[in-house]
């Protein structure tokens, strides 16, 4: 294999594994004697727990044990928590309801986990879970969020009055009085940002075993960051001090953000495999996971936006409020917060931004983190906003934007970020020219003279990843540091294993991180492991979400390799008798500049080790750790382009063309970029065009399979013509900024404007079912032909 | 209880199962072959699919007993690490799979199509449209059709180079 370092589209070294059915996923790990966990879930969205008879479940085959919320609560296991502090704009803090694992008196959401069956099989596990017998009186629930914080709503916690979590601001709001008392033009909207399900396609699924000797217990989980559900099943839920918990994140099936929380489930299978003293496993189905895996964005938000004459923004006013579910999920709180309203500049010179936001509580599942987390809801509202207002003024979308464009780094934003690099123009003249925005009016007219309506659309997103620094976040309530931390282990024979804190579930770590080691030292790919996803193994860690792996994680193995670089310099300037400065590293050799005398890197590995000949007090053995702690988010953005046909007839919306022109800095495998984009992307045509967690007005989720819940398909989508323009990241070695959510925060506002662009109506929301454009369409069928 | 038997992946098999046991849970549970996976439980994902008697199936919706007497065969049924199918090859060399969670589902219903449809006779509006029945959540579907075309021509000019 030839050597692939950073820019080389090298094919994925985890693939074999994959395509040949040898993955280890958590649902394949069996252990010896382990027995299957099945939840007894309610089937109300709000209902008192009178009783619970588990007696006839208890009679039947193959049951250990049916184990309760009152169980769980005196064994001294501790609440859920929600890790990120939210001060109100009064000064007080969030008001946080309880979240017990397996909840005693008040279920809050369908769905909730009630008691827990530990039987022999999956099976026997599932009958006698459906032979408990829950005894409920139900209580009013509410499930809009608007609608929760009415007057008389029904109340879903003591601690949160009205059901108001926070109600926090950010910027200043008499700047922006100020600005819309003087503007020329005020574009003013109504923009919803739809209730989303993740849905990786591998389930929840957790494996927990105890060790009554040892007192210690082993979780195999699904999880995106098994470091941080260390810390906090034992900071948090006493179910083990760290030491005696092990975590292992094996292969994991997807996770774009829901794989990040800590769940009830989880944390019962560790506790009910002391209790039953078997391990004990359990999968969740898919109808499970729509109901408890934490959904994402559900925004109602009114924003309004100031034009001077000149048609240069001066002010953007924003009230959100945002659904945040029955249970405050671990990162929920800033979802709507920092990580949301601090990217509503967007990529404009904006001088004056307030944004208000209310969460709320009701009874619905959990709202966290999803792919982008945050930011699709704050693009897709400065998006909108800019399409409307450009057609309200008269002037293309893209000069418009154009007009407002940041263009001097580092830009201050009035809502905290401080973008340090970027090219907009760069990324939307590219963008613009792979879709031929120029030959718009011709294809529109062709498609009208076949009876078709044609609209194109713009979305010029900005992101920040790689959220940073711990310091700085810490300061904002969140309750970790957001470092990364790598180990460079050089074996005696010169093989190199890099244990890191990120963690892959196909984003292609194994690939990208050892092209990186490749680059470095100029050793073939098969000669690098990469090594994640143990709480044994790897020394600490923060895990993978926010696009962070590559700016945080990588610089971490950066930092690592410029150690191990620094000493194996020194033990082959030692060796050959040179200057340390003369060696260079070139093909896997350590070479004396300007002279012949070289050593390969497994001969300095080898003396590492042997120690036999080492300079001066040197320690032998060659091993470099490091932590990472970024300086800066990290701001990826780009423009995406789409443009649709929509048939009048069925209200069938087509994209005919996508294209999406991004700037992530470095780029180490193009491949795998493209692969996260064509993801993202898709994920967010989803979201404006077929996806949508619908709740009835009792709190049933009417979309909890896939037989109701709309995911994309391989025919509801196009490929795609991608590119990428390098502005470098001043702020991490690498200069990389991230990929991985770009696509699902930019799509969306180019697909609905596209479509309002074609129906020449902008009262859509999304999804932007056939139903929905249908209607629209019998105003422009209309229109036509007056 | 039922006794089930089958060829699976060319090796006869036979073990006594619940009557309600499923083929998926059969060829995982019992049998230990964990390529195949379970994604949604309802026939729509699609991450299940293996091939019995040479037709595409899910094999979360088929009871193991109706898969008695039958040929089965899974993802670790149709090539090895050392052997790739030429639709392995092809998944990966065209970045095919991220997380990998319903890849053995996509490679087996693509092996499927190809054999329907003949090698070379897939263009992408076909491919898209065959690929109704199963769900990928990372890749955006974009690189899977590019695999499966590339697979088809390829195994096309196998055929005609074998001629």
């Amino acid at each position: 294999m030839a050597i692939e370092g950073i820019g080389a589209r090298a094919l994925r070294k985890e693939d074999k594994r994959f395509i040949t059915g040898k993955g280890q996923y958590t649902d394949d790990m069996v252990l010896p004697g382990m027995g299957h966990a099945a939840f007894v879930r309610s089937p109300h969205a709000h209902a008192k727990v009178i009783g619970i008879d588990a007696s006839a479940a208890l009679s039947m085959p193959g049951v250990d044990a049916v184990l309760t919320g009152d169980q769980l609560v005196g064994d001294g296991i501790g609440n859920l928590i929600c890790g990120w502090m939210i001060h109100s704009k009064d000064g007080t803090p969030m008001k946080m309801g309880g979240w017990r694992a397996l909840e005693p008196e008040v279920v809050r959401h369908v769905g909730q986990a009630i008691a827990v069956v530990v039987a022999d099989t999956p099976a026997e596990a599932r009958d006698a879970a459906d032979a408990v017998v829950v005894d409920y009186e139900e209580l009013p629930a509410v499930v809009d969020a608007v609608a929760a914080l009415e007057p008389g709503a029904p109340q879903i916690h003591p601690e949160a009055e009205g059901n108001l979590i926070y109600d926090w601001e950010i910027g200043d709001e008499a700047a922006v009085n100020a600005a819309f008392a003087s503007a020329a033009h005020v574009t003013k909207m109504e923009i919803r940002n739809n209730r989303l399900v993740p849905n990786p396609m591998e389930p929840r699924a957790a494996l927990a075993s105890y060790n009554d000797a040892e007192e210690h217990h082993t979780l195999y989980t699904t999880s995106q960051n098994p470091h941080v559900a260390r810390l906090v099943l034992s900071a948090f839920y006493n179910v083990a001090p760290e030491h005696k918990l092990r975590v292992i994140a094996p292969d994991v099936g997807g996770g774009f953000g829901s794989k990040i929380y800590i769940y009830p489930e989880e944390m019962v299978c560790l506790w009910a495999s002391k209790r039953v003293g078997r391990p004990v496993k359990w999968v969740s189905d898919r109808t499970e996971a729509f109901l408890t895996d934490a959904h994402g964005r559900d925004h109602v938000s009114e924003a309004e936006l100031a034009l001077d004459a000149d048609n240069r923004i001066t002010g953007l006013r924003v009230k959100t409020i945002a659904n945040l579910g029955a249970y405050m999920s671990l990162f929920s709180s800033s979802v709507p917060t920092y990580l949301y309203a601090t990217l509503l500049s967007g990529q404009y010179n904006i001088p004056a931004i307030h944004a208000n936001v209310k969460t709320v509580y009701t009874n619905t599942t959990a709202v966290d983190a999803y792919r982008g987390a945050g930011r699709p809801e704050a693009t897709y509202l400065v998006e909108r906003m800019m399409e409307t207002a450009a057609r309200e003024v008269g002037l293309s979308p893209a000069d418009f934007r154009r007009k407002n464009f940041v263009r001097e780094f580092p830009h201050q934003t009035p809502v905290i970020m401080c973008y340090d690099a970027g090219d907009y123009d760069a990324t939307l003249d590219a963008a613009l020219q792979a879709a031929d925005y120029a030959g718009f009016a011709a294809r529109k007219a062709e498609a009208a003279s076949r009876g078709k309506l044609r609209g194109i659309g713009l979305s010029c997103y900005i992101e920040a990843c790689g959220i940073a620094p711990s310091a700085a976040v810490g300061s904002l309530g969140a309750g970790v540091g957001l470092w990364e931390s790598a180990e460079v282990r050089v074996n005696p024979v010169g093989t190199v294993e890099v244990l890191t804190g990120s963690h892959s579930h196909g984003q292609g770590h194994e690939t990208t991180f050892a092209q990186l080691i490749s680059e470095r030292f100029g050793l073939d790919s098969d000669a690098v492991s990469i090594v994640h996803g143990d709480t044994d193994k790897v020394q600490f860690g923060m895990g993978t979400y926010g696009s962070r792996s590559g700016a945080v994680g990588m610089s971490a193995i950066v930092k690592a390799l410029d150690k191990v670089e620094a000493k194996a310099k020194k033990i082959a300037a030692h060796l050959m008798e040179a200057a340390e400065g003369d060696i260079q590293i070139e093909g896997g050799e350590l070479k004396v500049a300007g002279t012949d005398k070289k050593l390969s890197f497994t001969e300095v590995a080898l003396a590492a080790y042997t120690a036999h000949n080492l300079p001066e007090g040197m320690e032998p053995g060659l091993k470099e750790g490091a932590f990472y702690d970024p300086t800066n988010f990290t701001f990826p953005a780009g423009t995406y382009v789409c443009e649709v046909e929509i048939d009048p007839e069925t209200g069938q919306t087509e994209i005919v063309s996508f294209v999406a022109a991004d700037d992530f800095g470095k780029v180490i495998n193009p491949m795998i970029v493209e692969g996260q984009v064509h993801g993202g992307l898709v994920q967010g045509i989803g979201q404006a065009l077929l996806e949508n967690a619908a709740y009835d007005e009792n709190g049933q989720l009417l979309t909890a399979s896939y037989m109701d819940y709309t995911m994309p398909r391989a025919d509801d989508v196009p490929s795609f013509n991608l590119s990428t323009h390098e502005t470098l990241c001043p702020g991490n070695p690498l200069g990389m900024k991230g990929c991985g959510e770009a696509g699902a925060i930019g799509s969306p506002p180019a697909v609905i404007n596209a479509i309002t662009d074609a129906l020449g109506s902008n009262d859509l929301t999304m999804p932007a079912t056939p139903e929905k454009v249908w209607q629209l369409c019998q105003g422009a069928v209309k229109q036509a032909a007056e | 209880m039922s006794k089930v038997s089958m060829v699976l992946n060319g090796k006869t098999v036979s073990s006594d199962v619940e009557d309600r046991t499923l083929l998926v849970s059969f060829i995982r549970d019992v049998r230990g072959l964990t390529g195949t996976h379970v994604g949604c439980d309802t026939s729509q994902c699609g991450a299940c699919v293996v091939h019995v008697d040479g037709k595409a199936v899910k094999a979360c919706t088929m009871l193991a007993v109706q898969a008695s007497g039958s040929d089965v065969v899974t993802l670790e049924g149709i090539g090895s690490a050392t052997s790739l199918h030429p639709v392995q090859a092809a998944f990966r060399e065209h970045h095919g799979l991220q997380c990998g969670f319903c890849t053995p589902g996509m490679i087996m219903s693509a092996v499927d199509m190809i054999n329907r449809h003949g090698a070379g006779n897939l263009d992408e509006a076909t491919i898209r449209d065959e690929l109704e029945g199963n769900i990928c959540r990372c890749t955006g579907y974009h690189n899977i059709v590019k695999a499966i075309k590339a697979a088809s021509d390829q195994m096309a000019g196998m055929s005609q180079a074998a001629e």
